[in-house]
Order: C-alpha cells, then sequence, then structure tokens
C-alpha cells in the first residue's frame, strides 16, 4: 500500500519533468525562463525592501541589522 | 516492481543513438529559410562533401563558426563542397536577427519538429558532421573554436580529393 502511494507520488511529480535536449535551449533562453527577467526593477525593489524593513542585506548578503554596513 | 521502475526511467530517457564517424548519415529535409517556397534534403547532395551544422541564434560559438564556414563554403564550393545550417531556434525571427548581423551564402533549413536532431542525436550546440561524397559522416565536431576551423579546412580538403 505504501509502496503503491510512493509510486502514485512519483508518477504525479515525473509527470512534470521534461527532458531538455541541448537542441532545444532555446527555450530556456527566453526572457520568461530567466530568474530575474528584470534585474533593475529588482535591485531597485530590494533597495525599497532593505529600506523599509531596515535589513539591509537581508534579501541576498549575510548580516546586516548593526547599521554598519 | 522493479522492472515497472526501470520501464518509467527508460520512457523519461532518450534512447536515440548519437550518430559517429562511420555512420551513414541521416537524411535531413525541409523547407529553406533563406529561400522562401524552396526546400532542401540531404540526400539529393550524394557525390558532394557535405557539412551540416546544427546552429541557433542564442549558440554562442556559432558567432565565431558562421563566418568560418561561409567562407570555406565560398572557397570550395565549386569544388563540390556543400554547407548546410540546420537552424534550432524556436521562432524564425530569432535566426532572421542573428543572420542580420552575420550573414551567409550557404543553405539554410528550418527542423520545427525536430526530426533532424532527432535523427542525428545533436549533444552540443554547435554540431557539426562532415559527410564524404558517399554520404558516411566522416568527422563529427562539437562545439566551436577558431581551432575547429583550420581542422574542418584540411578535413574538408582530404575529402574532396577523394573519388565520388
Amino acid at each position: 500500500m505504501k509502496l503503491a502511494r510512493g509510486l502514485a507520488l512519483a508518477a504525479a511529480i515525473l509527470a512534470g519533468c521534461a527532458n531538455v535536449a541541448p537542441y532545444q535551449r532555446g527555450y530556456l533562453a527566453r526572457e520568461a525562463m530567466a530568474l530575474d527577467p528584470n534585474p533593475g526593477m529588482a535591485r531597485a525593489l530590494e533597495k525599497t525592501y532593505s529600506a523599509k524593513e531596515a535589513a539591509s542585506g537581508g534579501a541576498s548578503v549575510g548580516g546586516g541589522g548593526c547599521g554598519c554596513n | 516492481m522493479r522492472r515497472l521502475l526501470a520501464a518509467m526511467l527508460i520512457a523519461g530517457s532518450q534512447a536515440a543513438l548519437a550518430v559517429e564517424a562511420g555512420a551513414p548519415a541521416p537524411e535531413i529535409a525541409g523547407p529553406r529559410l533563406d529561400a522562401p517556397g524552396q526546400s532542401i534534403s540531404l540526400s539529393s547532395f550524394k557525390g558532394k562533401v557535405v557539412y551540416v551544422d546544427f546552429w541557433a541564434s542564442w549558440c554562442a560559438p556559432c558567432r565565431i563558426s558562421f563566418p568560418v564556414l561561409d567562407s570555406l563554403y565560398r572557397g570550395d564550393q565549386s569544388r563540390g563542397l556543400v554547407v548546410i545550417g540546420v537552424n534550432k531556434d524556436v521562432t524564425v525571427a530569432d535566426a532572421k536577427k542573428f543572420l542580420a548581423k552575420l550573414p551567409v551564402s550557404f543553405p539554410l533549413v528550418g527542423d520545427a519538429g525536430d526530426a533532424a536532431a532527432r535523427a542525428f542525436d545533436v549533444k552540443t550546440m554547435p554540431s557539426g558532421y562532415l559527410v564524404d561524397r558517399k554520404g558516411v559522416v566522416r568527422k563529427v565536431h562539437r562545439g566551436f573554436t577558431p581551432e575547429t576551423g583550420a581542422a574542418i579546412r584540411e578535413e574538408i580538403d582530404a575529402l574532396l580529393k577523394e573519388p565520388s
């Protein structure tokens, strides 16, 4: 029963996977596939976030809180 | 149960075998990108030396390979060399943008259904297959550096000297 449940779960998860062949990487090169399609906007948002939350560097770099960076 | 799992894994992987030197070249046929309305097929070039190049606009080394392949084609076309560029872009517009910057004179073919890429089982972009006058793949080049260009030049010269 446990095995069947595991298999069902695996089938559900594996169905979401797709092989991307080397010659299909044009799909990965699309703007929408980027981790951060708009780096300028993300930088501005991060700056606002760290100012409002008083958490400088909280989004990426360690440290912050002491106001010394 | 184990067999079922193995079957699932095999079904998920790609079963095609990569084309290596010594194997007969699979067929490539499709509409030409550079000449609308015309089509092209690899088998129609039997008796000629053909360099099949899989390329795309998102492939950085293709920016090095295109000028080299074009100069090879221009130089040795009269001796019986054909270069076929198989495009792997998602949209034709991407390919056209690339070609506006790096124009070439050799024929280009689209491969929308991935049939050609799957038949050759392309492992790297760009991949080049040097096919002799009898239709046999004699050399496979995966990736492209300036040294690759020099090597291809010599290999083509040797193959052109072979009788058809």
